[in-house]
């Protein structure tokens, strides 16, 4: 996995909450065997209408979100269903730090397995950062890791609150497998225990 | 110390801890399916790893899977696609594999507790959320991502963080015709989509005691819907007596020792919960869902919410965006919208109990005019019990198709779907805008609601019902 060094750029926004997995790539999609290239269908319902063009009413499809690395959302983003195709359509389309007061369970842990960082903000700060976005086009913020701060250039510094364990594995790219596997010996221990209780 | 259900299974499974990180959790079983895998065991050839474990693992097919005749191959390529993948996937790592044509084959939450593969204090995992159905024999249950499923099938451990606890107590006895489902949309109604994030849930108390296996299944199958991180019911002689003489279960003197071993598993009397609520249930109605959220939630005999009864902002914003995509006008009473469409099926509500319950409301009676109706049972072996008790018949006979076992409506990633502007009534677990198909408009209802809405083609009090 790729570390995950600090980040710089555009924020979109998109101030819905609930939204779901299944918004984030609908289910026509999952039925690729591959892990890349989901990109494409980011949000497709909401994004074109049904003749296939582009819906204009859509937040993410405005000219001044194009090139966003940073998404800020409503709260309980990414409830639903545990599909990891959510989190690897919102990298491939640019993502690599979401914003939000709060997330479902399954989608937090997913984005870090892939080496991103959803970020939790007070509610109030997150209205604030939608009004910024909304003031200043092109608005910019500056997420870095290791220092858990985000500040935009114009005097907003906030702090934000990440588990040291998962910092530390975005910020070196840790590979999780091959560090549970280095406990081989304490897995075969455990498995030693249970034939012998049974 | 007094421990609760979810303490003794996570502290039975902690292979490894070090303060300040995740524990180690050692997984009895892991369930499969087509759609979240393929990632999974590619990532595993990249590397160069075995699956550690492949006999504590279980696959079938059943999100893509068609519920028409078997014998044809499966048209759309990508969906046929991901079904080989996985068959080759099984083959290659020596995985157990229910494919189509097995007479075990069904969806994955649905065949595990019917194989006796899910059994009491068992960790049990699987790439779909909707694994939290398992909880209900008291075992620690809960979805995972396909990065998870990789690590889960090269180590038969997971990483996790220890979650709070939440104890929902429920009393009062349910009115006729109201079921698990109804009690399971009320709760999310009440906690919310988010309100049990970061938690695992145990249900308790003299209603949940009072349920069968089947109406356990469908309450700790929705917990997901109200954002926990699993769901659970402390075992007894309910789901003893359920488990008992499944293929993979405990035989004999082997099962009296595992009861003896489950009998200690309930949460001790004196045991403290993070968090606690109490519900009565005595009154309550069935429970419709309006909008495109599983906490959108009404009595069928309440109306369509105003947007004034929002006092929340972001609340009313949700809900103006649920009534537009759905169709609906504020106040409208439930018992007057127009159904196309009632799809009887899902891990929620598919297994045999469901499909009597449902036979029962339709027993000599026709589906409304302009109705499409389907009943797709949950795994083969349930459709053959079905047959064997004459159900199919009961509904082929008012109307309905009956199917092949799948995922079906559920999710809409097959054939079944919605056209846009349809409505349905389905016993489903999510009504997310596009889930059952791109414009298509869901409602939550339990069986015996959908199975009176098709004949009338709208909502009715199912307790005012003949049957
Ligand atoms: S029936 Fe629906 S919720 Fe259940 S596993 Fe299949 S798609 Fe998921």
């Amino acid at each position: 996995m790729e570390p995950f060094a600090e980040q710089k750029g555009v924020v979109a926004a998109l101030d819905r909450v609930n939204v779901d997995t299944d918004q984030i790539i609908p289910k026509q999609f999952l039925k690729r065997i591959e892990r890349t290239g989901f990109g494409q269908f980011l949000f497709f319902d909401w994004k074109f209408l049904a003749d296939g063009s582009l819906n204009p009413d859509f937040e993410l499809n405005r000219e001044e979100f194009e090139g966003a690395t940073i998404l800020l959302a409503g709260a309980n983003f990414g409830c639903g269903s545990s599909r990891e195709h959510a989190p690897w359509s919102l990298l491939d389309y640019g993502f690599r730090v979401i914003i939000a007061p709060s997330f479902a369970d399954i989608f937090f842990n997913n984005c870090f397995k892939n080496g991103m960082l959803p970020i939790r903000l007070p509610q109030a700060e997150v209205d604030r950062l939608f009004e910024r976005v909304e003031g200043t086009r092109g608005y910019q913020l500056s997420i870095d890791l290791e220092r858990q701060t985000i500040t935009d250039g114009h005097g907003l510094i906030l702090r934000f609150e990440v588990e040291s364990f998962r910092r530390d594995a975005l910020l070196r790219g840790l590979d999780d497998i091959g560090l549970t596997l280095q406990q081989e010996d304490k897995i075969e221990a455990f498995e030693a225990r249970r034939r012998a209780a049974h | 110390m007094e421990k609760t259900l979810f303490e003794k299974i996570w502290d039975n499974h902690v292979v490894f801890e070090e303060p300040g990180k995740p524990a180690l959790l050692y997984i009895d079983c892991h369930l499969v399916h087509e759609v979240t895998s393929p990632q999974a065991f590619e990532g595993l050839r990249l590397s160069g790893r075995k699956v550690r474990r492949p006999e504590l693992t279980l696959a079938t097919v059943d999100h893509n899977v068609p519920t028409t005749d078997r014998s044809l191959p499966i048209v759309d390529p990508t969906s046929r696609l991901q079904v080989e993948t996985l068959a080759q996937n099984c083959a290659e790592f020596e995985i157990p594999f229910y494919d189509l044509q097995s007479p075990q084959q069904g969806i994955v939450h649905v065949i595990g507790p019917e194989l006796g593969v899910t059994q009491p204090g068992m960790t049990i995992v699987c790439g779909d959320s909707h694994t939290s159905t398992h909880g209900a024999f008291g075992s620690l249950a809960f979805g995972i991502g396909t990065s998870e499923v990789e690590h889960v099938l090269a180590t038969q451990c997971l990483q996790q963080v220890s979650p709070a606890t939440f104890r929902i107590e429920v009393d009062g006895s349910l009115s006729h015709g109201v079921t698990a489902k109804d009690l399971i949309l009320y709760i999310i109604r009440t906690i919310g989509t988010d309100g049990a994030t970061g938690s695992v849930v145990e249900y308790t108390g003299p209603t949940v005691r009072a349920l069968s296996m089947e109406e356990r299944m469908t309450v700790c199958n929705m917990s997901i819907e109200a954002g926990a991180r699993a769901g659970m019911i402390s075992p007894d002689e309910v789901t003893y007596s359920y488990v008992e003489g499944r293929p993979s279960a405990p035989k004999g003197q082997q099962f009296q020792e595992a009861v003896e071993r489950w009998r200690k598993l309930p949460t001790d009397a004196d045991a403290v919960f993070d968090r606690e609520l109490r519900l009565e249930v005595s009154e309550l109605p069935p429970q419709v869902s309006w909008g495109t959220s599983p906490g959108m939630v009404t009595d069928v005999d309440g109306n369509v919410p105003t947007l004034d009864s929002f006092a929340d902002e972001n609340a009313r914003r949700a809900a103006e965006r649920a009534l537009e995509y759905m169709g609906l006008e504020p106040g409208t009473a439930m018992q007057e919208v127009q159904l196309d469409l009632v799809f009887i099926g899902s891990c929620t509500n598919s297994r045999i109990e469901d499909l009597r319950n449902a036979a029962k409301v339709v027993r000599g009676r026709s589906v409304a005019s302009g109705v499409e109706a389907l009943v797709v049972p949950g795994s083969q072996q349930i459709k053959k019990q079905a047959e064997a008790e004459g159900l199919d018949e009961i509904f082929r006979r008012a109307g309905f198709e009956w199917r092949e076992a799948g995922c079906s409506m559920c999710l809409a990633m097959n054939p079944d779907t919605l056209s846009p502007g349809q409505r349905s009534a389905s016993t489903s677990n999510r009504n997310f805008e596009g889930r059952q198909g791109r414009g298509g408009r869901t409602h939550l209802v339990s069986p015996e609601m959908a199975a009176a809405a098709a004949i009338k083609g709208r909502f009715v009090d199912i307790r005012e019902w003949d049957y």
